[in-house]
């Protein structure tokens, strides 16, 4: 293992973790919800009775970039994934947040963060597949 | 949750959400698969992603167990599962292949559309038709 020093940004990735545990304890404490945010928007495709509440928290996401934007430049974006690779990355993470009732957001924040045995078994299997999954696009098939 | 102060709310912080996530990098999809290359160059941003989120959440959700309920009225709605099973473990290991391929989670999805990168366009819409196929193929018990 090598640490890539270059890009290593500790302060940035702090700063912008306690932002996000922040809002998810706003959530919480203003509304009582889990900041799960492939729950709530996922949610929206059976046109539940908080349908608001959860296209006001999709929303939000979605207009960051933009306010941000107001304001500052946005940091760079590196993505050189095909469509076609995203069309299939999409949905495999949403078959998986669907059957795993959660993602990074509400497991790997909130439910380790409310010490959740469920949620830590659910963070531990997609980490490992995730670290697996790199390893295996470009190092192990010939990468 | 229908109440016009708890949907004010809910967009406010996504807004705060989705700058967390630009400012810790995760609206960067690069630096995402650099944190899942632990046998390339490896970038270990993202653990600190989660250290601060769960240093602010843990005393947050702490805190909330002596009372009822939050500071407009609304109840706390603890999630109720607590099984480890097939299921949610399946879930999870499919959750992280997909990340893995594109280094995107929904979060981040939702931020890259705003952003205007067209390929999240693509991602969200799969995302949400997995999801859909879920419901409908196996739904929750």
């Amino acid at each position: 293992m090598t640490i890539d020093w270059i890009h290593f940004t500790p302060w940035a990735a702090l700063a912008g973790g306690a932002l996000i545990g922040l809002a998810a304890a706003l959530l919480w404490w203003l509304t009582g919800r889990i900041a799960g945010i492939s729950g709530l928007v996922g949610g929206l495709l059976t046109a539940p009775s908080d349908w608001a509440f959860r296209l006001a928290f999709t929303l939000g996401l979605i207009a960051a970039p933009l306010l941000w934007r107001l304001f500052a430049p946005l940091p760079e974006i590196q993505l050189s994934a095909s469509f076609a690779w995203m069309l299939a990355a999409g949905l495999v993470v949403g078959v998986g947040v669907k059957l795993g009732s959660g993602c990074t957001s509400g497991h790997g924040v909130c439910g380790l963060a409310r010490l959740s045995p469920r949620s830590l078994a659910a963070t531990l299997s997609f980490m490992a597949t995730g670290f697996i999954t790199v390893w295996l696009l470009r190092h192990g098939l010939g990468g | 949750m229908n109440r016009p102060m708890m949907i004010v709310a809910a967009g406010l912080v996504g807004v705060l959400f989705g700058l967390g996530l630009i400012v810790a990098g995760m609206a960067n999809p690069a630096k995402v698969l650099a944190f899942l290359d632990v046998a390339g160059a490896w970038d270990p941003s993202l653990a600190l992603v989660m250290g601060g989120a769960i240093g602010v959440a843990l005393p947050a959700f702490a805190l909330s167990r002596r009372r009822e309920r939050g500071w407009l009225g609304a109840r706390f709605d603890w999630p109720r599962a607590t099984q480890i099973d097939r299921r949610l473990l399946l879930g999870g290991a499919l959750f992280g292949v997909g990340w893995g391929m594109a280094g995107v989670c929904p979060g981040p999805a939702l931020v890259l559309l705003g952003a205007g990168v067209p390929q999240a366009l693509g991602f969200v819409a799969a995302m949400l038709a997995g999801m859909w196929l879920v419901g409908k193929l196996w739904p929750a018990k």
